[in-house]
């Protein structure tokens, strides 16, 4: 009996937690959701969801995300792979992860600086003879620097599961037959699949909902979910829509959660 | 090399870095249809053997030939081998059927033909009708089936097996070992089989290849191996001995712990130094007049099939006896044995020099057979 009133005990700070800072916002949210402008209670907002202007952005958001989460896996699946076999992984596994540590903001402005009129990029382009280009606020850089950003989050899962993956597989796969392409087809893909899912959980959600790097880095070109709530609170004020758009990006966030969801494999 | 010769390893060294060869310039010859066995001590080198065969390293120096034709550079994937791992590596996202379908896939062999191969191969492990459960609900000696399977159905030339029993419990791994032994016979391919254990070695093999730091000690039929062994390393690795120094005074004359006996060996130098060998099934309790040798009980196990009784005499040798009779710790009595049970080992002695000097023996009727 002690025991049991003992582990109640241990678990009402984190009850609380929860309650306070996960299942309350959600709520205010969801309650911000039912008012219009005027502060009357309505579903204008949710009609407001489905034009062609929130759809679009819907969209847009969709599709850059898909982007950035796409290129991200392209560079992080190798790269992961390659770290898995040099000898001193973990060091070369800390350099990759030791730029997530710093503020996005900074990163942000030092890529202002890189991709400017005057910066490194352009100074490059010129000394070969391209000339000066137009680099920040193009929908190449928002894409280029987001995927930067997220390149750490993706790799990290990938690794762990390459890591994991034991090598008797391979020697197995190859005994049977199979040359590298099949055996990373086959074998070392399916068996790792579960770190890419967490890898693009992981990137494709946060992607939804980016709004700092559209105006410092797209130049509000790209106009996402994250960017419209941002208006919504902060510029016109309509607490109701911004709050409205908000319980899409969590309906969608958690449909994304279930669908790429991680089944353990008991071996 | 002879017509039956499916491998031959030629002077094969493997080496890493700088560190001392895993394989120190090995040769030997693989016979097609026979069941063997590399038996040694962990870090022995066996497995680099069978991991050479698989192609999933090459050798330092020296040929490795399979069918007559030299595969050091062989990949893997090219090879007409198959494997069954320690751990199984029976892949965890296939199911049974595709875990055994996995090298007819690569095949690209029709879907028909592969049912047909796959089913066979579960029927002749004993696991008819599991083709669709996954690996994760498979015991361990189902496992150790789906794996064997998994080798079989592609139908090659060599099976290698890295010590696929290690992981079972006693009664199921005696039992496997019949499996195997039997698979191997209906199948009539040759089985490469490594382990540590003695007793599975000596149970199951036509052929064993006792090995120790990366040099093979002795080749030879378990019978040959057991009776006969070349050194002190095999004959303390294969099965328990008594072991003392002793002197070779003439042919079929031998002297150990300061008394002379009869022996059935011969063509040593005279007074050579030898080492002698007496295994404890040999030595038989006795009273201490009619005993060769007199000696003090100092402990007892109960082995369940006989007593592992431990002795010393008077110069402090130990001597190991097994007997189904027991005896009295701290007592003194007497051992007796044949002249046969006496195997006299050289010092140094090279594995050829070793047949030969036994070949001579062939003349004389030693064993009385």
């Amino acid at each position: 009996m002690e025991n049991k009133r003992t582990r109640g005990l241990y678990r009402i700070p984190y009850l609380l937690w929860i309650l306070l800072f996960v299942v309350v916002p959600i709520l205010l949210v969801l309650y911000y959701s039912f008012f219009d402008i005027e502060g009357n209670f309505s579903f204008v907002n949710y009609q407001k969801f489905f034009t062609p202007v929130y759809l679009k952005m819907t969209l847009s958001s969709f599709w850059y995300a898909f982007l950035i989460t796409a290129i991200s896996l392209l560079i992080s699946y190798p790269t992961a792979y390659l770290l898995t076999k040099t000898r001193h992984k973990q060091l070369w596994l800390l350099l990759i992860i030791v730029p997530s540590w710093i503020n996005l903001l900074l990163k942000a402005y030092a890529f202002i600086g890189i991709f400017g009129t005057y910066g490194a990029a352009n100074s490059f382009l010129k000394m070969i003879g391209i000339g000066s280009r137009q680099i920040l606020f193009t929908d190449f850089s928002f894409v280029f620097v987001s995927v930067y950003i997220f390149i750490p989050f993706m790799i990290l899962p990938i690794f762990n599961a390459l890591n994991e993956l034991n090598p008797t597989f391979i020697d197995a796969a190859n005994d049977l037959g199979a040359s590298k392409w099949t055996t990373f087809r086959r074998v070392i893909f399916p068996l790792t699949i579960d770190g890419v899912k967490s890898g693009c959980q992981v990137t494709f959600i946060p992607a939804l909902s980016l709004f700092m790097l559209t105006r410092l880095i797209a130049g509000n070109r790209v106009i996402t979910l994250g960017t419209s709530i941002e208006q919504h609170f902060l510029v016109t004020q309509d607490w109701g829509m911004g709050s409205t758009i908000a319980v899409f990006l969590i309906i969608i966030m958690v449909l994304i959660m279930v669908v790429t969801g991680t089944r353990k494999r008991g071996v | 090399m002879t017509n039956a010769a499916i491998i031959q390893f030629n002077n094969v060294t493997k080496q890493y870095d700088n560190d001392p060869p895993v394989l120190d310039d090995v040769s030997f010859e693989i016979e097609r249809g026979k069941f063997y066995t590399l038996l040694g001590p962990s870090g022995c080198g066996k497995t680099t053997i069978l991991r050479l065969i698989a192609g999933f390293i090459e050798p330092t120096n020296g040929e490795i030939y399979f069918n007559e034709k030299k595969i050091n550079a062989i990949p893997a994937n090219k090879r007409q081998v198959n494997t069954v791992f320690q751990d199984y590596a029976l892949f965890p996202h296939l199911n049974v059927f595709e875990n055994v379908a996995f090298g007819l896939r690569i095949k690209k062999m029709k879907n028909a033909e592969i049912e047909r191969k796959v089913k066979e191969a579960l029927s002749f492990v004993n696991l008819k009708g599991y083709e669709n459960r996954e690996i994760r609900e498979m015991s361990g000696g189902q496992r150790q089936r789906v794996a064997i399977a998994r080798a079989i159905v592609n139908e090659p030339e060599v099976i290698l097996l890295d010590e696929p029993l290690s992981a079972l419990d006693l009664k199921l791994r005696t039992e496997m070992q019949y499996e195997l032994r039997e698979l191997q016979r209906r199948l009539g391919i040759t089985f490469i089989f490594v382990t540590h254990d003695q007793e599975e070695a000596l149970a199951m093999s036509d052929e064993i290849f006792v090995i120790d730091k990366g040099k093979i000690q002795q080749s030879g039929t378990p019978t040959d191996i057991y009776d006969e062994p070349i050194n002190r390393f095999v004959a303390d690795f294969i099965g328990e001995s008594n072991i003392v120094d002793g002197k070779m005074l003439k042919d079929f004359r031998v002297e150990f712990v300061g008394r002379e006996f009869e022996c059935v060996d011969k063509g040593f130098n005279v007074n050579e130094a030898v080492e002698i060998i007496i295994r404890p099934e040999d030595l038989e309790i006795t009273t201490l007049e009619r005993g060769k040798l007199q000696v003090r009980v100092d402990s007892q196990l109960f082995r369940g099939v006989h007593y592992e009784i431990s002795c010393y005499d008077k110069d402090g040798n130990e001597w190991l006896v097994h007997s189904t009779k027991k005896a009295a710790v701290g007592s003194k009595i007497g051992l007796y044995f044949d002249p046969e049970a006496i195997h006299v080992m050289r010092h140094g002695e090279t594995e050829e020099e070793f047949d030969r000097r036994l070949e001579t023996y062939a003349d004389v009727d030693r064993h009385g057979e």
